[in-house]
């Protein structure tokens, strides 16, 4: 079974075009990264495969359902740059919204939020109110509320970008995990070439005007348990190691590529 | 609880200050006024323009008619006429609440009933209420619901609704267009309908914007009771009240002043009713970006 099934996606905004001709599949519990400079279409396409967008030509399939019935169904779960937690629920009340909202029992949901806390190391903060928590704890609430459903697929926009440096390479572990945990598979945007290295199976590469895949580079995802000498199942190592920054090079050049085009 | 306690002292300090300003200026400016070449620049301060504070309590106690069969004391003759029109006052906030919310909705959910409606819902507002008050007087006069004939105190009452829908509404439709495009967005992706983001996003999300907005409608609806009442003639208030003693103002301030002062506390007592309103929602009223 794939997870994301992209085959001709075109999207024109007007005289824009968006994206162009996009072929991508993503296999399950696959980490795959978006990456490319301002323009280049990769929150668009996040936002066709989320159905939120609708594409001027091409297939997209969530599941192997249409996007939009996989939509209806809760077949994703989506976290932005904004953790866009709301202030008059609590941590737990937060995390139970998608669950709520498809109508699950009180009793049911609440244990499905204890649960997913508990995922998220946040076990003691169901109870607070998002205002009270940090930059990166809103993110980890804001994922869990991605994974209530138990989605095949997470969709993340840019979701570390309003992070510091520090904060951003602990979530970058943590999203690691909860990915390998949760069994999701992972679109992820980002600005970051070494975020896109060292969490992604797969780094597809974009360029702008219009949106299209370059290339699509090999990252350094660790695999617990599989580890290798050249590929480590600790990030810490693998930031470390010499196929890390090839691969970063690798992508580096690509971009440059893109952009020469 | 200490913020709360000191909010209460704060009220009473301003209330003492305003009382003692009242009777400094008894003591201190010249009982005439002051006059400068015709121009009258301060009030007359003697005791027919400005009663003591003492004189216009204890007026309160003192029969409404002298030498009456039923001695009802002008303490009494305010406070129920003050009753009786905090309950029309009250009474046209929710009549005016549930109108406003319901037009909000209405120019939430269409676009085009926001861009045909919104414009009338002002221009409603730049209407003199002196104006509506005889022509809802008259069309009430005409009508009789399931065989209740209309009575005045009703008038009063939708006249008071005119006044308090239009802040609700407003507010409402600001409040419910508040929550950021990317909130609105997650609801879509989690397949939520209208009906759900509404109760769980856009009603959650504007109590900020409403509960300011209850309050502007508390104070219109009072004020838009009092005024009707006077415009219709309607008896039992504390408008009429406030006519009929300004009438014997030369003779006597003191009791037009009791009349104001039942009205200033009605007022009061109708920003109370949202207060707890607003200690209700509290949950709701938190940091809204």
């Amino acid at each position: 079974m794939t997870a994301v099934s992209l085959s001709g996606v075109d999207k024109s905004f007007g005289e824009v075009r968006a994206l162009d001709g996009i072929e991508l599949t993503l296999g399950d519990g696959e980490f795959v990264s978006l990456i490319g400079p301002s323009g280049c279409g990769k929150s668009t396409l996040l936002r066709v495969v989320a159905d939120l967008e609708q594409p001027t030509a091409g297939t997209v399939e969530v599941a192997g359902k249409s996007a939009h019935r996989a939509r209806l169904d809760q077949e994703y779960g989506i976290a932005f740059q904004q953790s866009g937690l709301l202030e008059w629920r609590t941590v737990a009340e937060n995390v139970e919204l998608p669950l709520q909202v498809h109508g699950m029992a009180r009793a049911e949901r609440r244990a499905r939020a204890a649960e997913l806390l508990e995922l998220v190391g946040l076990a003691d903060f169901a109870g607070s109110r998002p205002s009270q928590l940090s930059g990166g704890m809103q993110q980890r609430v804001a994922i869990a509320r991605a994974l209530a459903p138990s989605p095949r697929l997470l969709l993340m926009d840019e979701p570390f970008g309003a992070l510091d440096e520090m904060t951003r390479e602990r979530m970058q572990a943590e999203l690691l995990r909860i990915a390998g945990e949760s069994g999701a598979a992972v679109l992820f945007v980002t600005h970051s070439i070494p975020e896109a290295v060292v969490l992604s199976d797969r780094v597809v590469v974009m360029s702008p005007r219009p949106g299209r895949i370059t290339e699509i580079v090999d990252g350094r995802r660790p695999r617990p348990g599989e580890a290798t000498d050249l590929a480590p199942d600790d990030v810490e190592d693998v930031r470390e190691s010499g196929a890390f920054f090839s691969a970063i090079t690798a992508v580096r050049e690509a971009l440059r590529k893109g952009d020469a085009v | 609880m200490r913020s709360r306690a000191r909010t209460v002292l704060t009220t009473a300090a301003a209330f003492v200050l305003l009382v003692a300003a009242w009777e400094l200026a008894k003591l201190v400016l010249p009982a005439a006024g002051v006059t400068v070449g015709g121009v009258r620049l301060l009030p007359r301060t003697d005791d027919a323009a400005m009663p003591h504070v003492w004189t216009v309590l204890a007026k309160l106690g003192a029969p409404e008619v002298a030498g009456a069969a039923d001695p009802r004391s002008i303490g009494v003759a305010v406070a129920s006429g003050a009753l009786f029109t905090l309950g029309l006052a009250l009474g046209g906030l929710v009549l005016g609440g549930i109108g406003g919310v319901l037009l909000a909705l209405l120019m939430q959910r269409f676009a085009l009933a926001e861009r045909a409606v919104l414009p009338y819902v002002i221009a409603s507002q730049t209407v003199p209420l002196i104006a509506i008050a005889p022509l809802v007087a008259g069309w009430g006069g005409k009508i009789a619901i399931a065989g209740w004939a209309w009575q005045p105190w009703a008038s009063v009452m939708v006249i008071a609704s005119y006044l308090a829908f239009f802040p609700i509404s407003v507010g409402m439709l600001r409040g419910l267009s508040s929550p950021p495009k990317a909130d609105v967005e997650l609801f879509h992706s989690m397949a939520s309908g209208w009906w759900t983001t509404l109760l769980r996003l856009r009603l959650p999300a504007s109590v900020p914007h409403l509960v300011p907005a209850v309050r502007l409608a508390a104070a219109a609806a009072v004020v838009g009771a009092i005024v009707a009442e006077i415009s219709t003639g309607t008896r039992g208030g504390i408008g009429r009240l406030i006519i009929e003693y300004a009438q014997s103002a030369t003779g006597d301030p003191s009791q037009m002043y009791a009349a104001i002062l039942g009205a200033a506390v009605l007022g009061l007592v109708a920003a109370g009713a949202v207060g707890l309103l607003d200690l209700g929602l509290r949950r709701y009223r938190g940091t809204v970006s």
